[in-house]
């Protein structure tokens, strides 16, 4: 019996470092849209789309991932 | 397929059989928290995630050669063990589903194959180790590792949005839940229906019909997704209550939170080689969501019923399988009187779940899924302990030869 544990510790980091980074990226875009009256309105918006499209690259890697 | 034997037949409908019990019993990994904050319908959230896992049947390029992944030897392995192991895990399933708890399906169908085997050819054909590092260290570290990635995304993602008001961002978070719901569908459709489809096309050689190491043919991957996606568009309310609204109160942030972090555990575990289970990560991922909001809390009653039907699973699918398997091993007419002893008492655990039916129409109800000390709470407790047994033996008639099965069953 040997257990992986460096396979169990990189699916710890990848989880925790993802979930976090994609769940931050979302919500930023989310607030961004959210309140256009603070700063400049266009570009609020540009930043939040950026966020947008970089959460759409990690569930188009996702389903990569799962297709592959 | 020209000699197709009653005894093949069997098998491949109890394979197809238990793929419907295990999309029933994991719609609430993928739907559970989207359901419950709104962000779907309950029908669409089921359709949709229905529609994933039918797709994901077919996705996949890599055929699940092996059905147990190592955990028993399955050189030689007879056609009755394959059919035991089912049984075992179909009545597990159906049992949990029963009293609302969300448990693997994949370990019930290892936990049966266990038991089967053990009863058949004895302790040389389990692979003892591969137990610890395939269920016990995986079932261990997935609530963990999804637990504390949502516990951390929730904290980060309120914070972020602290001086924003609900209202603006609600639409937002439900688009994300709904995609990360998806991601979860689809990569259930790729992992579980392949196992059904393995369990099949492992029948189907070891009865002569297919030659070894080949490939499952159109019509099994055909039925087994079907039946998957069955499965989950019928959905398994009362496992979706529990998850949805039973451990902890979800708002739709931490729904995101939750559901993101449940995507990303499946996919990371998968293909960094350390497989985790789904039903696992996705509760851990809910319960960490719930203890990441300020004033959120946990119901830990019944995170604690769900932690000992996750013990359970293994052992009580692997005992019912191996008074299966005793059974089949009796003579020609074991498998037969099996199927038959499966059919009651799957019919007596539909009759008792009609008594307090749970589905599309209440399944988010807050007065019915309960705190604790409310009614619910109090059946979901009776029910893994005295209220199953209960329910299990005055409903089933007892038909000759089952008092034996029903009791082990009830006795778990």
């Amino acid at each position: 019996m040997n257990i992986d544990w460096a396979a169990l510790g990189s699916v710890f980091g990848v989880s925790l470092v993802a979930t976090v980074a994609l769940v931050g990226l979302f919500t930023l875009g989310v607030v961004g849209l959210a309140k256009r009256e603070s700063g400049p309105a266009a570009l609020t918006r540009a930043g939040a789309y950026a966020c947008f499209a970089l959460c759409a690259a990690a569930v188009a890697y996702g389903i990569w991932l799962i297709v592959a | 397929m020209e000699h197709l034997t009653l005894l093949l037949a069997i098998v491949i409908v109890t394979a197809l059989v238990f793929d419907f019990t295990n999309g029933f019993h994991d719609t609430a990994n993928a739907m559970a928290t989207t359901i419950s904050t709104g962000a779907l319908r309950p029908r669409t959230a089921v359709a949709m995630s229905a529609v994933l896992n039918l797709v994901g049947a077919f996705l996949s390029v890599e055929v699940a050669r092996t059905i147990s992944g190592g955990l028993i030897n399955e050189n030689g392995i007879r056609t009755e063990v394959i059919f035991a192991a089912l049984v075992g895990a179909i009545l597990w399933n159906l049992l949990t589903w029963l009293v609302g708890l969300p448990s693997s399906s994949s370990h019930a169908l290892f936990g049966g194959l266990i038991g089967a085997t053990l009863m058949s050819v004895g302790t040389s054909g389990v692979n003892g180790g591969v137990v610890v590092t395939k269920v016990l260290i995986p079932a261990l570290a997935a609530p963990v590792v999804a637990g504390l990635a949502a516990l951390l995304a929730t904290r980060l993602t309120y914070r972020i949005g602290r001086r924003t008001d609900d209202g603006a961002t609600a639409k937002g978070y439900r688009a994300g839940q709904i995609a990360s719901a998806g991601l979860v569908s689809l990569a259930h459709g790729t992992n579980d229906a392949q196992k059904t489809m393995g369990v099949i096309t492992l029948a189907l050689v070891t009865g002569g019909v297919l030659a070894p190491g080949s490939n499952p043919p159109l019509w099994v991957i055909v039925s087994a997704g079907t039946a998957i996606a069955l499965g989950t568009y019928l959905g398994g309310w009362r496992i979706i209550r529990t998850m949805g609204t039973g451990l902890t109160d979800l708002r739709p942030q931490q729904g995101f939170a939750a559901q993101t972090s449940a995507a990303t555990v499946i996919l990371a575990s998968s293909h960094l080689g350390f497989s985790l289970s789904t039903t696992q990560s996705c509760s851990g991922a809910v319960m960490g969501a719930g203890l990441g909001r300020e004033g959120g809390a946990v119901r830990w009653s019944t995170a604690t019923r769900m932690f000992i039907a996750w013990g359970l699973t293994l052992p009580a699918a692997g005992l019912i399988a191996a008074c299966a398997e005793f059974l089949t091993g009796q003579g020609g007419w074991g498998v037969p009187v099996v199927a038959a002893l499966l059919l009651a008492c799957s019919g007596a655990i539909w009759l008792a779940s009609r008594r307090r039916p749970v589905d599309h129409t209440n399944v988010t109800d807050m007065d019915e899924a309960g705190f604790p000390g409310a009614e619910p709470a109090g059946v979901l407790a009776d029910g893994l302990t005295a209220g199953t047994a209960q329910d299990l033996s005055t409903t089933i008639p007892s038909p000759p030869g089952s008092s034996g099965e029903t009791a082990r069953t009830a006795a778990v």
